[in-house]
């Protein structure tokens, strides 16, 4: 018994911003799931069961908010679920949904992933307090910096590099209407001059709080074949969870990234991903971790990550173009983070990301992690259909 | 063709007024490990693993990481995680398998209503604009269920305390209560201590298996022959709270109606909602309906619906069922409802 | 051993929700004394009204004005309110169908005792002294005789509408952190530092979490480590985080203390916030009646090799 090819045939997000004052929770998600459809030109009675994930239930103060999202999604009288994995969310999210068309449970389905950070505050969310533990720290910068640090040690990585990834992003958002952060007046200098915040994370090699949705109608061959446009066709997804800290635990280069990027290329068959993969949406929510990425994800040799980000390989006209739509960096509505990295993925092979158009985009990884750098989803993502 | 898919082990925790002796990952860690044991699988032997908990009844954030300690996850494992009921988790995992990604799956559930006032917290997951800000708890809405039936003629006071009083006899040794319980007082009316669930902390765990690999691991696994869930529109107020429509359509999609079960463990928290299921599933007086003593026995949130599909299935396990069905719900009335429907290989 | 260890901790956050156009028309009514409902594709009038109709799934944004009466549709009797229901005293949760609404409103009835309470009984609005566009501008619903009330026949559309609602929620807990660090905590308040080793691959966990995480089994031997330790990585922290009264910069290290296999997290402090490096040797400064080491300094010993530590990163 084969799977079913999952196709994604239809991709909508909203204009990620601060704060989406002018709608409800359901006005959120329910513009990036209309968008979706109408790529599709999909109605809400085409769509069999809907999977949605987001971040902690605490960022918004609804407890299992799919509950009061089902009649926004059109899920009254379906199946519909809801993943919570962390960061990597929005990732585990869309191969949940993704295994529903696979394991040939439902033909057509909306995976959806949001967050709407301004209802509260993340770093509220993120600090709740916890008695007998002394408090430290307040929001993730602080978490990651010092695994960066032991990154720039372990590597020998000028100090420049971070800055370096946050000035392609920053520039790639420019080029996508849906970013949060349009910083038009960005250079390399702003961004070298910005300040420290937890040192050697600057801030403008952080992610902003943004409110979002991204939204996918996934479906099977027949799907497809019936779609009014080009199909992005899934040649692999995997996820992979490391406990969150452990004796032994390598927190620059996490071994669960490695395995799920090893599983991913060997579904879809690729030997190099240096070489066989066209671009890469990769989940970096602090400049750093685009070179720690591409060595865990195996497109760098160990230490050496950081050299194809100096040397412009990662640059929206570079070899390996890496966060195209300007990613994490620019566009954080946490839920929704890992998914927006999928769907991005998927536009490219579909060669309809507009702008920020990777020319000729054939194979895209898309990624996500989350927790302690112990979650990861991923899925590789194709202009033609798998051969197997 | 799709894969045969069975439950082929089960394990649960006592189910207790508290645990605060133990952390979460100190409940669950030894029902993992009763329920590998049964099948004799270790965590690198299991092909994918996934679990379901919520945040709200932890007062914390990410709180299924630190469950995550428990399955000695390294190598690292496929993992994933729904903030739901474990029966989704289940479907999740069922889902996997039937792609062929993975032969065997861990599935767990666990949660701990101590730590905060229950009927409080789950008052968060209602409409945040309308119904919320009211804090209606979760009692007084079962309690406007209630009332709709006792008025719709469905059921009565004295119907709702028999329901009560039978569950409680299970010889279930995990179940919470000792002993009778009184119908007791009013806590919303129409519906008294006797009609609600009892408050615990627990945790359960099972293993599924496809086709040849569940006999290897089985003597008579619990073949899911249908799974399905649905969900209602959310506001109780368009709702028709006698009836349960997404239950009903979960079992027509799972097969439950073509051909009579004689079991059925129901997840129904609430007395009054096991007259409203029994409806929606057609379930004849011939049918052993919760022989667990169900959710008004032990009712560990999150954990509550995995055990009704894990309780169902031992029994097939144990030959004391050829065909059960199980329920899980969700949500504020019976707004979401899963449907398993289990079978032995014939004796 | 001794009692176990437990605290109480409040999670309470004022929400800020923004409300979109058909629950800001709804909310802005009550604030005027009027109540809306909206009117789907096929004719019905949903009361609270919902931007998207339940069963199609359409958007609908037709508001309609519905009466403030209205019959319930099932009850139930409240006798011992809890925080931050509608009213102090017993009453009834009731759904109640306003007149001219096709579906029910959830909200509080005041009436003297569940005898005055039935299913189909006659009620109306009892409007909030103070109004603010929300939900609770309905302080509850009241027993009325009589006809349906008077529309106001109105537009439904007001002078500043209400475009969000502060919603806060409050929820308290009892934390209880377990077995084993339990223990930990009650070590350290004799200073000690007590880790605890897995049976299975004998890595020394501080703090202990109860299960060695790699191999999902109980550590229960307590070992002590300490107090020395090994910067092995950290930042400096510039910003200056709301609940914590420390003062920045300051530096946040992962210490790998003396006899145990992973690090732990502490802040450094004797030392000027730029000379903090990894490999630099530290132990714990305790203060009078602290839970933990308040922070680390410098012990004056040569650094620690990389080499020495660099699995422990």
């Amino acid at each position: 018994m084969s799977k079913e090819p999952v196709a994604v045939v239809g991709i909508g997000q909203t204009k990620h911003v601060a704060a989406r004052r002018d709608v409800s929770i359901a006005g959120l998600v329910r513009e990036a799931a209309r968008r979706a459809l109408d790529d599709a030109e999909l109605t809400w009675a085409d769509i069999e069961a809907v999977v949605i994930g987001k971040a902690p239930d605490f960022f918004e103060g609804v407890m299992m908010p799919e509950l009061y999202l089902a009649d926004a999604l059109g899920a009254v009288g379906k199946p519909m679920m809801r993943v919570h994995t962390a960061g990597s969310v929005g990732g585990s999210t869309a191969l949940v949904a993704a295994s529903l068309i696979a394991g040939r449970v439902h033909g057509t389905v909306l995976t959806l992933a949001f967050e709407k950070q301004s209802e509260s505050n993340a770093m509220w969310g993120l600090s709740l307090p916890i008695p007998f533990q002394q408090p430290l720290l307040a929001g993730a910068g602080g978490f990651f910096a010092p695994h960066v640090r032991a990154y720039m040690r372990r590597s020998g990585a000028p100090d420049t590099v971070g800055s370096l990834v946050a000035y392609k992003n920053r520039r790639n958002a420019l080029k996508n209407p849906y970013a949060h952060l349009h910083e038009h007046d960005i250079t390399l200098e702003k961004v070298q001059a910005s300040p420290m915040l937890w040192d050697p994370i600057r801030y403008s090699e952080t992610c902003p709080s943004s409110d979002g949705a991204v939204a996918m109608v996934l479906t099977d061959r027949a799907g497809a074949a019936r779609a009014p446009r080009p199909a992005a066709w899934m040649h692999g997804g995997a996820m992979r969870s490391e406990p969150t800290l452990f004796a032994g635990k390598d927190s620059v280069s996490p071994r669960a990234g490695r395995d799920c990027a090893a599983d991913v290329y060997r579904q879809a068959g690729i030997a190099d991903p240096r070489r066989e993969i066209d671009a890469v949406e990769m989940y970096v929510p602090f400049s750093w971790y685009e070179p720690m990425w591409l060595e865990n994800l195996g497109f760098a040799d160990v230490g050496e990550g950081w050299k194809l980000t100096e040397s412009g390989v990662t640059e929206l006209d570079g070899d390996l173009p890496v966060d195209m739509s300007g990613g994490v960096l620019s566009t954080n509505p946490i839920g929704a983070s890992g998914m927006i990295r999928f769907a991005e993925a998927a536009l490219q092979v579909r060669g309809l990301a507009g702008e920020h158009q990777v020319e000729g985009a054939r194979r895209v990884l898309g990624h996500a992690y989350g927790g302690g750098s112990q979650f990861f989803s991923m899925w590789l993502v194709g202009a033609e259909p798998p051969t197997s | 063709m799709t894969r045969d898919i069975a439950v082929v082990a089960f394990a649960q925790s006592d189910t207790l007024r508290s645990t605060e002796e133990v952390s979460e990952v100190e409940m669950l860690m030894p029902v993992l490990h009763d329920v590998l044991a049964r099948t004799g699988l270790k965590t690198a032997d299991i092909g994918f693993t996934c679990s379901g908990s919520s945040d709200y009844l932890a007062g914390r954030a990410f709180s299924f990481t630190l469950a995550l300690d428990g399955v000695g996850a390294w190598p690292p494992i496929s993992e994933s995680h729904v903030e739901m009921d474990g029966a989704w988790a289940l479907y999740e995992a069922w889902v996997k398998l039937r792609t062929g990604d993975a032969d065997t799956a861990l599935v767990y559930a666990y949660g701990k209503s101590s730590p905060g006032s229950v009927r409080d917290v789950l008052t968060r997951q209602l409409d945040p604009y309308y119904v919320a800000p009211l804090w209606p708890d979760s009692v007084a809405l079962a309690a406007l269920q209630a009332q709709a039936l006792i008025d719709a003629g469905e059921t009565d006071e004295p119907a709702l305390a028999a329901i009560g009083a039978r569950s409680r006899a299970t010889d279930n040794p995990r179940a919470q209560p000792r002993g009778p319980v009184p119908r007791g007082d009013y806590v919303v009316r129409p519906l008294r201590t006797g009609d609600c669930p009892p408050i615990g902390d627990g945790a359960v765990a099972v293993v599924l298996a496809a086709g040849e690999r569940a006999r290897d691991l089985c003597g008579r696994p619990a073949w899911i022959r249908g799974l399905d869930h649905r969900i209602e529109a959310h506001s109780l107020g368009v709702r028709d709270l006698t009836d349960s429509p997404s239950t009903r359509l979960a079992a027509e999609r799972a097969g439950a109606f073509e051909r009579p079960v004689d079991t059925a463990e129901l997840h129904a928290p609430f007395s009054a909602q096991e007259v409203v299921l029994r409806r929606a599933l057609k379930l004849g007086g011939d049918v052993r309906v919760n022989p667990s003593g169900g959710a008004l026995a032990a009712n560990p949130m999150m954990a509550a619906g995995l055990a009704r599909i894990g309780e169902a299935a031992a029994r097939i396990h144990r030959g004391e069922s050829d065909r059960a069905l199980a329920h899980a719900t969700s949500g504020p009335c019976l707004q979401q409802n899963l449907v398993a429907v289990l079978e032995g290989d014939p004796r | 051993m001794s009692a176990v260890l437990k605290a109480p901790v409040t999670v309470e956050f004022p929400f800020t929700r923004s409300l979109g156009p058909v629950q800001s028309a709804f909310l802005t009514g009550l604030r005027e004394r009027v109540v809306l409902g909206v009117r789907t594709g096929d004719g019905r009038t949903l009361v609270p009204p919902v931007e998207y109709d339940p069963v199609t799934a359409e958007e609908i944004r037709d508001v309609v004005e519905v009466a403030p009466t209205g019959t319930v549709t099932t009850w139930a009797w409240n006798h011992a309110p809890r925080r931050g229901q509608p009213l102090a005293g017993p009453f009834a949760w009731v759904l109640v169908r306003l007149d001219g609404a096709d579906t029910a409103l959830l909200h509080a009835l005041d009436a003297p005792g569940p005898d005055a309470v039935h299913t189909g009984m006659r009620v109306r609005v009892r409007w909030a002294e103070e109004r603010t566009g929300a939900i609770t501008d309905i302080a509850c619903f009241e027993p009325y005789d009589g006809e349906a009330g008077q529309l106001t026949g109105g537009t439904g559309e007001f002078e500043n509408p209400v475009g969000g609602i502060v919603a806060p929620a409050r929820l308290d807990y009892t934390y209880s952190p377990g077995r084993a660090q339990t223990a930990y905590i009650n070590a350290l308040a004799d200073r000690r530092t007590v880790g605890e080793r897995c049976p299975s691959c004998r890595k020394v966990y501080v703090p202990p979490r109860g299960a060695c995480p790699t191999c999902g089994v109980a550590t229960e031997e307590r070992v002590e480590v300490g107090p020395g330790g090994t910067v092995t990585t950290f930042c400096i922290v510039n910003i200056k985080a709301k609940n914590l009264d420390i003062e920045v910069p300051y530096v946040y290290a992962h210490i790998a203390l003396d006899g145990a296999d992973l690090a732990l997290h502490g802040r450094i402090g004797g030392i000027p916030y730029d000379q903090v490096r990894m490999g630099l040797r530290v132990e714990p400064v305790w203060t009078e009646g602290g839970r933990y080491p308040d922070h680390y300094r410098p012990t004056g010993e040569p650094d620690g090799d990389y080499d020495m530590y660099k699995e422990l990163l």
